[in-house]
């Protein structure tokens, strides 16, 4: 049996740990240079910083994980910076670009650990330099040491927005502006949710208590040069200073290789989301594929190290008592990631009033007038009549945010706009 | 833009190559930091909007495209080198 494992983050790791404990030595491949995932990810060689100061109070479990990490890969056929660009269900054979070049690898069973990015809503300037993402802004402090600029605004919504803001305040770098879209009374709501696991609501909250988080706020557009941002909350519109803003609603999977597998995906109305379907066990409906961690569904770093391990036991057909124990914190997870979701929603209104000028599609620069004026019947139509997401980044970005704008012209629920689907190369490839 | 260097910046210079003219970075920045923090941007938007310079920083978004050594690579995926040269576009 050959079983191959992509990713190496938290899910990947636990998944490779349990299948090389059940006697395989999977092939094991990640993007990046090394393992340790996102939230997990380690500064390149001559950084100083360790630990706590890398990864705050998750310092322990990035410590467990990163161990674990080096005792694996000898253990398995380790392939990092390798990218999986291509995936055929057929005969089961993976396309592969290395530093070695091309090359094609085959499964019997393959475990889809693939991470997640931030979501987004396009805003009026949002493609100038100064301007990124929430998870870019985290990445440039946690792995090269960086503040994004001198007046950092942060906009969005969610876990990672509260984390960063409490992080560079902590490096000394304070945001000029911390807006939160969602209304305090709607995080309220969704706190006895948010109890059932008490250490992440109390961390939640002792940060909340020491930053200054204007919530039911929302950046309306970025000046040009990136000097200033203009933005609203319930007492109206405000504008403040700024050399760089960082944007970021919550994760979104990334779920191609599912697609290229044939997975079915279905609209989850709670995160507004095209999702693969699969069960909590990472099982999909076709045989020989899993999904695991926040590739699947956004369910954060804890949830993904239970799902990899819990995929892998299915693999190796073990369905003894650790699988029993898995099932059990896994749907604790769940129920506590439901009320997260509750308790930072995507703010889809914000999306789908987006000015007509926005450039929605930021890789063939297609604006929110564009899509609104093809007036297609669905999402792939509009791709196809518009260009929007036909770019390098295959609608990423753009997908979530585009299918509110049609939607709301359509005057149609958006599940009914469909989902753009994926297709190879997943990312650009250089051929040679 | 001004990308601060706030943390853990003691670290070797290198020398390398934009545009063909000298520059340099610090060992252990990517090609994205380096250009950010000389205060640069990496492209030109192909449909006259301005300039890029990435935005994801984490592979996925594909708008830090340059030229490393001659061949197309992510400002944010790739490390600087001693000697290497970055064109951008
Ligand atoms: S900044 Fe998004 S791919 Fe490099």
């Amino acid at each position: 049996m050959s079983v191959v494992v992509v990713g190496a983050g938290p899910a990947g790791v636990r998944a490779v740990e349990r299948l090389v404990n059940g006697g395989q030595r999977p092939a094991w491949i990640d993007e990046a240079p090394d393992g340790g995932g996102r939230v997990f990810q380690k500064p390149p060689p001559g950084f100083a910083r360790r630990g706590a100061a890398l990864y705050g109070e998750d310092a322990g479990r990035a410590h467990s994980l990163h161990a674990a990490l080096e005792a694996l890969k000898p253990r398995t056929d380790w392939r990092p910076g390798t990218l999986v660009w291509n995936l055929r269900p057929g005969p089961r054979l993976l396309d592969l670009q290395g530093d070695a070049g091309h090359s094609t690898l085959a499964y019997d069973q393959l475990i889809l650990c693939t991470g997640a990015m931030d979501r987004v809503v396009p805003i009026p300037g949002w493609t100038q330099p100064g301007v990124t993402s929430l998870g870019a802004a985290q990445i440039a402090l946690k792995t090269q040491g960086l503040a994004m600029g001198r007046r950092v605004a942060l906009c969005g919504t969610g876990p990672l927005l509260l984390l960063l803001a409490w992080q560079l305040t902590k490096a000394g770098a304070a945001p000029a502006l911390v807006l939160d879209s969602t209304p305090w009374a709607t995080t309220l709501r969704a706190a006895p949710g948010l109890a059932r696991n008490p250490l992440m609501a109390l961390r939640g909250l002792g940060w909340l208590a020491r930053l200054t988080v204007r919530t039911g706020a929302v950046p309306l557009r970025i000046e040009p040069g990136c000097t200033g941002l203009v933005w609203r909350d319930g007492r109206g519109e405000h504008r403040t200073e700024v050399d760089a803003v960082a944007l970021g609603w919550g994760l979104k999977p990334e779920t191609q290789l599912a697609d290229l597998a044939g997975v079915p995906f279905a609209f989850d109305p709670l995160q507004r989301l095209w999702l693969p379907e699969r069960d909590a066990a990472g099982r999909t409906a076709v045989p020989g594929v899993f999904l695991a961690g926040d590739g699947a569904s956004v369910g954060g770093s804890v949830m993904a190290e239970l799902g990899g391990a819990r995929a892998a036991l299915v693999v190796l057909g073990d369905t003894g008592a650790e699988a029993a124990r898995l099932d059990r914190a896994i749907a604790r997870e769940a129920r506590f990631r439901t009320a997260l979701e509750r308790a930072y929603p995507y703010p889809h209104a914000l999306a789908a009033a987006m000015p007509d000028d926005t450039l929605l599609c930021r890789c063939e620069a297609i604006t929110a007038a564009d899509l609104r004026a093809s007036v297609a019947p669905d999402i792939n139509r509009g791709k196809a009549l518009t260009r929007v997401g036909m770019g390098r980044c295959q609608g990423r970005l753009c997908g979530p945010p585009a299918a509110e704008v049609l939607a709301a012209a359509l005057g149609c629920d958006i599940a009914e706009v469909g989902r753009l689907r994926g297709q190879m190369p997943v990312k650009p490839v250089p051929m040679a | 833009m001004t990308v601060v260097r706030l943390l853990d910046q003691d670290r070797p210079m290198l020398h390398f190559t934009l545009d063909g003219g000298p520059a340099e970075a610090r060992q252990g920045d990517t090609v994205l930091t380096a250009l950010l923090t000389l205060g640069t941007t990496v492209r030109t938007s192909e449909f006259g909007d301005g300039p890029r310079a990435g935005f994801c920083w984490m592979g996925a978004c594909q708008d830090c495209f340059l030229l490393v050594d001659g061949v197309a690579a992510r400002a944010c995926g790739t490390l600087v080198a001693a000697g290497m040269s970055v064109v951008r576009r």
